[in-house]
């Protein structure tokens, strides 16, 4: 008997697909998300919308926190450590976090490099903005991937533009004559085996989610189209008016993703979305979507 | 075409208009991995489908419910109310196929939940294997040639497999366990005296998941499932 093989941990990120992953930050929370039918919660201390008006340094969720969510829900809980920072992770490891998210939402503790995920049993999720980035996670041992987007915006141009970014990157490495993939490797930045697999199979290795700015079931529905496997939802849920109501149409229209009869009768009567911020008027300092190396 | 081949082999008489390739499978498509399933019967020669709603299973031979949040697809077929369409699809004696989550919905009870169809009567728990981190795999025994005489026309074939040609690679994921099986059901495989497959009539359940690897062999004995009961509905209508 095997346990922590890359199979079950990319197994578990495959038996989430089609589904929405939610950020809440209390028991309560956790529990109107697995009623609106959420495939997963991540838990946390705060959440993106506000980590970025309140600013200072975001870490760990105290693990305090996540052991109530854990007891109050019975689906898969995730939880966020900062990119590098392995003492972290081994934190949530211990406590039994189902999934770890690796993330770029809290303040970086290593400028240079990323967890070797494959110390781990407990799977990892990282995000990505190209197929490169992606690659390079992967090859550390990351089990899934989420296109970054910009987090707690509920803008969903940046989502939009990642998830392009590494579907046209797949189709060119699958066209590109074999003698051309070592350089692609070389100048993406990615092991060079892991480019053979995308040549070969025409798809990542791992499940991709979207994140970073998803606020309204159309933008789950656009981003479902553009090919991700699933969506992460983070502060689009509880800052809109009504979650429940939010959640619940959130996770038919990423079922439903490309039938607009359902989509019109989930948009109807939401209450306000998250009011969110325009990605244009954010500095590129002030952009989580850069921190990851 | 395994299944065809030895359908000959065996002199089984399908009858000259139902073979594998005209069979439809349907896979239920709310959330989780039903395009691995789709895959895996396409694989195996018959076609597929995917369901997204209650009225799609009009159309289909027998029903997959794959693995995935079984929270999420429970709460999505309540909405659509999937209900009769089920009992009906189940009532015809078409087979109906569950994995994991899929497991956790065809049970009779489910410790602390209110759900489960109660198509097999198995008594599971959800969490009793434990968390992400206790997750895992291993090479199981199946005995689905033994289940009974005429039901010998799968794993006799030796078909290659790396787990060997007795043996099926499992992969276990936050795997629901089978803490009580009613007189009626058939273990087909289990992990420490624990049945991981298990079949009561026409309905087969799975806790781990055999279309997250290549080895087709489960869905091909499902497919057959399908198949004979295809034919004894088709002599139920001649009779």
């Amino acid at each position: 008997m095997e346990k922590g093989t890359i199979r079950v941990k990319a197994g578990l990120a495959e038996m989430l697909k089609g589904g929405a992953i939610m950020d809440v930050t209390t028991p309560q929370q956790a529990k109107i998300a697995q009623e609106a039918g959420a495939v997963a919660v991540m838990a946390l201390e705060r959440v993106p919308a506000d980590i970025r008006a309140e600013g200072g340094v975001a870490r760990m969720t105290d693990p305090e926190i996540i052991l109530k969510i854990m007891d109050a829900v019975s689906i898969p809980v995730m939880a966020k450590c900062r990119i590098g920072h392995f003492a972290e992770a081994r934190i949530l490891e211990s406590i039994g976090a189902d999934y770890i998210d690796e993330s770029e939402v809290l303040t970086p503790a290593d400028d240079k490099y990323h967890i070797n995920k494959w110390d781990f049993k407990v799977p990892f999720v990282c995000g990505a903005t190209n197929l490169g980035e992606a690659l390079r996670r992967i090859g550390e041992g990351a089990a899934m991937i989420r296109t970054k987007g910009e987090a707690g915006t509920g803008d969903v141009i940046e989502a939009v533009k990642h998830m392009r970014v590494i579907k046209d990157e797949i189709a060119r490495i699958a066209v590109l004559p074999y003698e051309e993939l070592m350089t692609a490797a070389k100048e993406m930045g990615a092991p060079y085996e892991l480019i053979l697999y995308v040549h070969e199979h025409k798809a990542l290795p791992v499940v991709n989610f979207s994140a970073g700015g998803l606020a309204t079931p159309a933008d789950a529905a656009l981003i479902m189209q553009l090919g991700a496997d699933g969506i992460f939802v983070g502060s689009g849920i509880f800052k809109s008016e009504n979650p429940l109501k939010m959640a619940s149409a959130i996770v038919e229209a990423t079922t439903h993703y490309n039938n607009y009869e359902v989509l019109a009768r989930v948009s109807r009567n939401l209450g306000e979305p998250m009011r969110g911020i325009h990605t244009g008027t954010i500095s590129e300092n002030d952009r989580l979507a850069h921190r990851g190396w | 075409m395994l299944v065809m081949e030895v359908l000959k082999e065996h002199n089984v008489k399908a009858g000259p208009d139902i073979t594998v390739k005209n069979t439809v499978i349907g896979v239920l498509a709310l959330q989780g991995a039903f395009r691995e399933h789709i895959g895996a019967i396409k694989k195996c020669g018959a076609m597929a489908r995917e369901i997204k709603f209650p009225q799609h299973l009009d159309s289909v031979d027998g029903l997959i419910i794959p693995g995935g949040e079984s929270t999420t697809i429970y709460k999505l077929m309540q909405k659509y109310n999937f209900g009769p369409a089920l009992e009906k699809f189940y009532n015809q004696k078409k087979p109906i196929f569950g994995t994991c989550a899929g497991l956790i919905l065809l049970a009779e009870e489910v410790k602390g939940d209110s759900f489960g169809f109660g198509y097999i009567d198995i008594t599971v728990d959800r969490n009793a294997y434990g968390r992400q981190v206790d997750s895992f795999e291993l090479p199981v025994v199946l005995k689905l040639g033994s289940a009974n005489a005429n039901n010998n026309i799968i794993f006799e074939s030796g078909a290659e497999t790396a787990a060997g040609p007795d043996k099926f690679h499992a992969v276990f994921i936050r795997a629901p366990k089978i803490e009580k099986a009613g007189e009626k059901v058939q273990v087909l495989g289990s992990v420490d005296s624990v049945p991981v497959l298990a079949r009561q009539e026409n309905v087969l359940v799975c806790a781990f998941h055999p279309e997250l690897t290549d080895d087709l062999r489960i869905h091909q004995y499902f497919i057959d499932m399908v198949i004979k009961s295809k034919n004894m509905i088709k002599s139920d209508a001649n009779n």
